[in-house]
């Protein structure tokens, strides 16, 4: 169906549903890139316009990829909770923005609605929303998980140490993993991108990791981001906790990353089985990032921000305990710079949170982007106020095996400082047993004695 | 009453593990003051940043290039992609996969093809291409092979050559996007059966490449493992790994 608006005289038409969200979407380099990004800002604003006056219902009949061509599409579909939409079947995307900044909508009526909220309704909204709605509808929600400690409390934030290293090199792990945990980090995971994905190297990772986190009774997980078929290969022997691995939002570009929804699902089930949680079975990780599908010619001439946002269809079907937008990694022809960057990070963490998923987010560019520490550090704050679940943690924030730069352990304990935010609960506690952190949150001087770690 | 000068040591804290920093290249034990990275720290990183900015807009060093590869006294391609300039190549990576219109070759029915290309450090192929051929190319003498070079490509560049030239496995070293600690960083790419339209799962990838990270030995090593066990099992990628026991152990 086209759809039509005018404005001041001219009347812009859009071939169907997916190209006025396509046109509506605030600029990006990555629709630029497939083509289907406004010709320019006036054009924007007639289809912003237009989709404000979309019912919500649309969402439903209008499909953005067809229902027999994709296995995503029909999850959202088939698993769409009617009764949860009920109370706001009759509103359109415009009102569905003032209803959720109103008084009357908290936390807990999203969580409501959350069932009964499809990714491209979520997407529409947030594309007439500008930064600061998308805060402050996200900071409305508290998505909590629970696996060996508990990530998601309101005035809590957390970290994942993620102490890569180019070689795999298990003394340079450790060396890292010991300067985060100095720094109050590795409360939502130490997880580890492995730089061979071989069976063997990611279970010897694994075994360095629980050691370590057993000798000195880290109430966290760990998690080496495996492709999710190397992690199925170990799980019998080797220790798994959180098992990772990237989505998308379309049936192919999951196809491009190996997996599909039955694969997801055995891994889910697998996990499961482990139990290895110790007050939570929330075993999954997922991370996603706008572009990605551009990037696996799998988009259906789809913006990347609708298509981020099916990806958390996907990752919401098996309650994972974390989910990443990793914004910056891809690169300049996707998210150009910094402007583009923060945008997209306040869209997938407000997308996200509306869904139910406990959100994260790499706060990340990559040296081809124009962007710089100043830009990383207004997302991160911007992250903060809008209550994101966890961010990175790389020493120095130079990950030296990956390429690029994300949040630093001083990021962290800026953030927590500005925001009066503590780590993980029970992870706070064994800070304050080790003496690592005081009851203000701040470093103490570290005696010797602890570091004799290893 | 004058007060007392301040001292540094009473509000800058170090991180008493500085001893580490011989293990990892990581930046770590960089102390703080207020849990906030010290000037001498924040400098540092810009300095580092400014230096990876401007490596992106190095060049691939041709004619050299062209040289080295002849001296392997193997049949040598050079290609252009559809790309004209490094700002172009970083917004339109769809172009960086395309031959560029009037590219010609003869039809060759190669087993491998060892394709080289700047990708994002061109800095990284300058200098570890060769010495990586010339270690993997003497234990490759069963296999009719092929070495090409092209200017602004990217991963998916290799099909296209594969389809244009006739290849069965191409292997596709790449300069990979800098990072502050390692700005020239090599990756190689291998593919069976590689045509248009490939998708990474059909890809096994060797990553960092560079002075601190895999050496050229190893990273030759299980290059090597990839092209046999994909000649073996007839394909690459994601199903290559599955049971994979006979790649040798890291040292």
């Amino acid at each position: 169906m086209a759809y039509k608006f005018t404005l001041r005289g001219k009347t812009y038409s859009f071939e169907d549903l997916k190209m006025v969200l396509a046109k509506a979407t605030p600029e990006r380099s990555g629709d630029a890139l497939a083509g289907i990004i406004s010709e320019d800002n006036k054009e924007r604003i007639a289809a912003q316009y237009c989709l404000s006056e979309i019912p919500l219902k649309t969402f439903l009949d209008e499909l953005l990829i067809p229902y027999e061509k994709d296995e995503v599409t029909r999850l959202i579909i088939d698993d769409h909770d009617a009764k949860a939409f009920k109370p706001i079947s009759n509103l359109t995307v415009g009102d569905f923005r003032d209803y959720l900044l109103s008084y009357e909508v908290d936390g807990e009526i999203i969580k409501k609605l959350s069932p009964g909220l499809t990714p491209e309704m979520v997407a529409a909204v947030s594309k007439i929303m500008r930064n600061q709605d998308l805060i402050y509808v996200a900071q409305k929600i508290e998505v909590v998980t629970k696996f060996r400690n508990t990530v998601g409390k309101k005035g809590h934030f957390s970290v994942r140490l993620q102490p890569n290293n180019p070689s795999d090199d298990p003394k340079g792990i450790a060396a890292s993993i010991i300067d985060g945990l100095m720094y109050g980090c590795g409360d939502a995971v130490i997880g580890i991108n492995p730089a061979t994905d071989n069976p063997q190297e990611v279970s010897k990772l694994l075994k360095q990791l629980d050691d370590f986190r057993q000798q000195y009774e880290i109430p966290t997980q760990n998690c080496i981001l495996s492709h999710l078929t190397t992690t199925l290969e170990i799980i019998d022997k080797a220790p798994v906790d959180l098992i990772f691995q990237s989505i998308g939002g379309t049936e192919k570009t999951n196809s491009s990353f190996g997996i599909d929804l039955n694969l997801l699902k055995e891994a889910h089930e697998a996990g499961k089985e482990l139990g290895r949680g110790t007050i939570g079975n929330q075993m999954l990780y997922f991370e996603t990032g706008q572009g990605s599908s551009l990037s696996a010619d799998a988009h259906h001439g789809v913006d990347q921000q609708t298509l981020e946002a099916r990806a958390y269809a996907v990752a919401r079907k098996f309650d994972p305990f974390l989910v990443n937008t990793v914004v910056g990694f891809i690169g300049p022809e996707y998210l150009y710079d910094g402007k583009q960057i923060i945008r997209a990070a306040l869209e997938d963490h407000f997308c996200g949170k509306l869904l139910g998923l406990p959100m994260g987010c790499d706060v990340c560019y990559t040296n081809h982007a124009e962007a710089d520490q100043d830009d990383m550090d207004s997302l991160l704050t911007l992250l903060g106020v809008a209550g994101c679940n966890y961010i990175m943690g790389v020493p120095g924030a130079d990950d030296i095996m990956l390429n690029y730069q994300s949040t630093s352990f001083h990021d962290a304990m800026y953030l927590r400082k500005v925001l009066n935010k503590r780590p993980a609960p029970e992870f706070e506690e064994w800070l304050l047993k080790m003496g690592i952190f005081d009851e203000q949150g701040n470093r103490l001087e570290i005696p010797e004695s602890i570091l004799k770690l290893k | 009453m004058m007060k007392k000068e301040i001292s540094k040591s009473t509000y800058l804290q170090k991180d008493p593990w500085a001893n580490l920093r011989s293990l990892s290249k990581a930046r770590i034990a960089l102390g703080n003051s207020g849990g906030s990275l010290p000037t001498k720290e924040v400098l540092n990183f810009q300095e580092d940043h400014a230096f990876t900015k401007d490596a992106i807009y190095s060049d691939l060093m041709e004619e050299e290039l062209i040289e080295q590869l002849k001296k392997f006294e193997l049949p040598v391609f050079q290609f252009q992609t559809k790309v004209s300039d490094r700002k172009e190549y970083l917004k339109r990576p769809d172009l960086g996969k395309k031959l560029a219109e009037n590219s010609e070759a003869e039809k060759g029915n190669f087993d491998i093809l060892f394709i080289l290309t700047d990708g994002l450090a061109a800095g990284a192929i300058n200098e570890r291409a060769i010495p990586l051929l010339k270690e993997i190319l003497p234990k490759l003498k069963d296999y009719r092979i092929g070495l090409c070079l092209v200017k602004f490509g990217r991963v998916a560049i290799g099909d296209e050559i594969a389809e244009k030239i006739g290849a069965t496995f191409t292997a596709v070293l790449i300069g990979e996007r800098p990072g502050l600690s390692s700005p020239k960083s090599m990756g190689i790419y291998s593919t069976f059966q590689p045509k248009p339209g490939t998708t990474d799962e059909r890809r096994n990838c060797i990553s960092n490449i560079h002075e601190d990270g895999l050496s050229i030995e190893r990273a030759s090593e299980i290059l090597k493992y990839f092209i046999k066990e994909s000649f073996r099992r007839k394909l690459s990628g994601v199903s290559l790994k599955e049971g994979n026991s006979g790649l040798p152990d890291h040292e």
